[in-house]
């Protein structure tokens, strides 16, 4: 770094008042510092849901159980599914993506970087008006709380007769605000890695976290607009007396449905690509050869993007389709599978005969690779239309999709978290309290999510308040009581890494793991203004090139 | 302390790359070409089932003239912004001040049919689905055309105030191609709306 920056550096360092630090944060457009607030903001988000979640969790120990009354459990899962969906998952993984993207193209900030702390603070807000609701939902009509609607929202619950106050309406605002946050950020993501590569990074040789983030923002521009369309007709239905979803009137129920899922559905995929992103990162590091079928791995991707736009209504066979329909949304979702499984069996391949080196970023990778295979199998059991008429809406869906969430990107996530810590802080989290949060939150996740599956078989729909004992599903719902405290325990472990890590931890250097893309070359954490001279690249894995002049990458790519 | 930071090849001799705004302004245009999207469906899912009139047919007058009026202001925008890359700043303002007046012109036209329907026709947005999805999608548009307008006005000022110059064209390149979308999707909502709808 030339002396300038050390000057710049030291400047920063002395003596600044809590106030002047706390003004550069909220005033900043620094893509780094606009990542760390996001992943921080949805870390915090990830508690407060956390423990909606041990609340159902605790209900739900034994039949009869009265810990909390049925008009609070609806606001519990409620507000636990549209937070952790709009509020942890979404903003965790732009976190990743502003942090890392301009760092592995080579670029010194994003496109646009206004824009982007424009973005962060409407999702910030969107985050703030829906837990306000829980004090503020009464409003002038004296009724409503948090939003109890469920995080689909169908109608007509969210009907005026039948959601009266403002309830609904902080769900629907507080999701729609975060949503342009989102469109903003895909955009300015997407702007970035067409707009700012370094010179000699071609779509060719971009990694692949980046091309993963940009089929993820492409997808977040055509699925988030059509959720963003429909909160502005359920607000017309509210407040301007308009029958969208009004039954009553002509409107229908099955369109909300239908828009929702448009959205809905894809968001999934939103969601688990940018950890397909990290996965494509990791493994190849700790397994110490380049990534299986680059290409393929891409075009997998492009794949996903575009099928998973049909397949929404796999989550409506219950509500009577057409045959026709329910032909055509079996097999997109079936067909949905393969590009998926090509994958899975890149990183399978990327391992194959690698020398694996089993830290707690890849035990993670190798946790993902178990369970969300398991998710994919029971998520092609319910895409058949027959299979889920009979378990549509049970505790079997639950438990499928928590597979997919839990199972699969929270991993993915932990496994970015203690992959990209050392660069992001400059310290590395402790090992041992990495292992200990593996194996704890593995153990908590199989024992809540594994058994979740068997009620569900037995016939217990989701989101009821109680249930009768002698239906065998009391055994499953106690050890899935039990699961999710042990994951509450092994997480608070993590945060306590997380935070222990920071002040003790051992000092990284710039590239603790011997990786090969753009980011580790700069230090650690990166200045302010990432690259002192912009980088140019001859192949895929650049930081390889460098440290092996004798055997570059650019000779076979 | 030192980054890695030595070129790793010698730099390619001819690196470019899409100019930003650009790609921005295309990205913006896909998101909103979806929530249109919706709203269309909506509209064409909902012709016919109002339970109660008035219906589409007894009220709807084919606006052609303000057509006419939206749809050209595309062309003045475009040549207006050929003007700017030329350095021909009479021409440029000329052009511009007439797309502003013919979008102008169009939300009249907007205004005065919703004037007709509300007072003539007791059609508002509660009225029936007819009205609910009628004034969605035209009033999204319509707020879509104040929006450009407003950004418009905004070059106009900088145009007089004499701070607009050829370096801006690619700038105002990018506002131009939000112009073209709202054109375009006037196509869309004018067809389904005014054609098929009645």
């Amino acid at each position: 770094m030339s002396s300038d920056a050390m000057a710049i550096r030291t400047a920063e360092a002395a003596g600044h008042s809590w106030l002047e630090v706390l003004h550069g944060w909220v005033t900043t457009v620094d893509h780094k510092r606009l990542g760390i607030m996001y992943i921080g903001y949805a870390l915090i988000f990830l508690i407060v849901a956390g423990f909606e979640a041990i609340i159902i969790r605790i209900q739900l120990v034994r039949p009869h159980y009265d810990f909390i009354s049925p008009q609070v459990f609806n606001r519990m899962f409620t507000m636990h599914g549209t937070t952790m969906i709009f509020f942890v998952a979404m903003p965790i993984l732009f976190g990743f993506a502003n942090y890392l993207v301009p760092l592995m193209v080579g670029a010194r900030d994003m496109a646009f970087p206004r824009l982007n702390a424009f973005s962060f603070w409407l999702s910030a807000f969107g985050g703030l008006l829906l837990y306000f609701s829980f004090l503020g939902g009464s409003g002038l009509y004296g009724a409503g709380n948090a939003p109890d609607v469920g995080w689909w929202a169908y109608a007509p619950l969210t009907a005026p007769a039948f959601s009266p106050g403002h309830s609904s309406d902080y769900w629907t605002i507080a999701v729609m605000v975060s949503g342009f946050g989102s469109i903003g950020t895909c955009i300015n993501i997407i702007a970035t890695i067409l707009c700012m590569r370094c010179p000699g990074m071609t779509l060719n040789r971009m990694p692949l976290l980046v091309w993963l983030n940009l089929v993820m923002g492409g997808m977040v521009l055509i699925t988030i607009s059509p959720l963003t369309a429909a909160q502005v007709m359920l607000l017309v239905d509210r407040f301007l007396g308009g029958h969208f979803f009004d039954t009553q009137a002509g409107g229908s129920a099955a369109i909300w449905m239908h828009f929702f899922w448009i959205f809905g559905h894809p968001e999934v995929y939103v969601l688990i690509i940018p950890c397909f992103a990290f996965m494509s990162e990791i493994v190849p590091v700790f397994s110490r050869k380049p990534i299986f079928g680059y290409p393929v791995m891409v075009g997998a991707t492009v794949c996903i993007g575009f099928v998973s736009m049909s397949v929404w209504a796999h989550h409506m066979f219950t509500i009577g389709m057409s045959s026709y329909s329910n032909a055509f949304f079996t097999i997109t979702s079936m067909i949905v599978g393969v590009p998926t499984g090509i994958k899975i069996f890149n990183w399978l391949g990327t391992m194959w005969g690698g020398k694996l080196i089993l830290k707690t970023p890849m035990l993670y990778c190798i946790g993902f690779l178990f369970q969300f295979l398991i998710a994919g199998l029971t998520g092609i059991m319910l895409a058949t239309a027959p299979f889920d008429w009979q378990l549509g809406n049970s505790y079997f869906v639950v438990a499928h999709f928590h597979y997919v969430i839990v199972g699969g990107i929270l991993f993915a996530l932990f496994a970015a978290f203690y992959y990209w810590y050392p660069k992001i802080t400059g310290r590395m989290l402790s090992e041992t309290l990495g292992k200990w949060h593996f194996w704890l939150f593995v153990i908590g996740f199989h024992l809540t999510f594994d058994g979740m599956h068997i009620p569900g078989l037995l016939g217990m729909p989701r989101r009821i308040y109680t249930y009768e004992a002698g239906r065998g599903w009391e055994i499953w719902n106690l050890l899935s009581t039990i699961g999710a405290f042990i994951q509450g325990i092994a997480t608070v472990i993590f945060v306590w890494n997380l935070i222990i890590s920071y002040f003790k931890g051992a000092k990284a250097g710039n590239d603790p793991w011997d990786a090969w893309t753009l980011e580790w070359s700069t230090s650690s954490p990166p200045p302010a203004y990432n690259f002192a001279t912009i980088p140019v690249v001859a192949s895929r894995r650049p930081l390889w090139d460098l440290k092996h002049p004798e055997d570059p990458d650019s000779q076979y790519e | 302390m030192s980054a890695i930071t030595t070129p790793l090849a010698s730099t390619p001799g001819t690196w470019t790359l899409p100019y930003r705004g650009k790609v921005a302004m295309a990205c913006l245009i896909i998101a909103e070409s979806a929530i249109f999207t919706i709203f269309v469906v909506a509209y064409i899912f909902y012709t016919g089932k109002s339970l109660s009139g008035p219906m589409p047919r007894d009220v709807l007058e084919v606006p052609i003239f303000y057509t006419i009026c939206l749809l050209s202001s595309s062309i003045t925008v475009h040549f207006a912004s050929r003007f700017l890359e030329h350095g021909k700043r009479g021409g440029f303002l000329a052009l511009w001040f007439l797309t502003i007046m013919l979008g102008g012109l169009f939300l009249f036209g907007t205004g005065q049919e919703w004037h007709r329907l509300i007072y003539e026709h007791g059609l508002t947005i509660s009225t029936n689905l007819f009205g609910t999805t009628y004034y969605s999608l035209v009033g999204l548009h319509a707020f879509h055309v104040t929006v450009g307008l407003i950004m418009l006005l905004i070059v106009l000022l900088f145009g007089l105030a004499g701070r607009l110059g050829r370096e801006h064209t690619a700038r105002v390149e990018v506002l131009s191609l939000y112009w073209h979308f709202v054109d375009a999707v006037w196509v869309v909502v004018f067809t389904v709306v005014y054609i098929l709808g009645r």
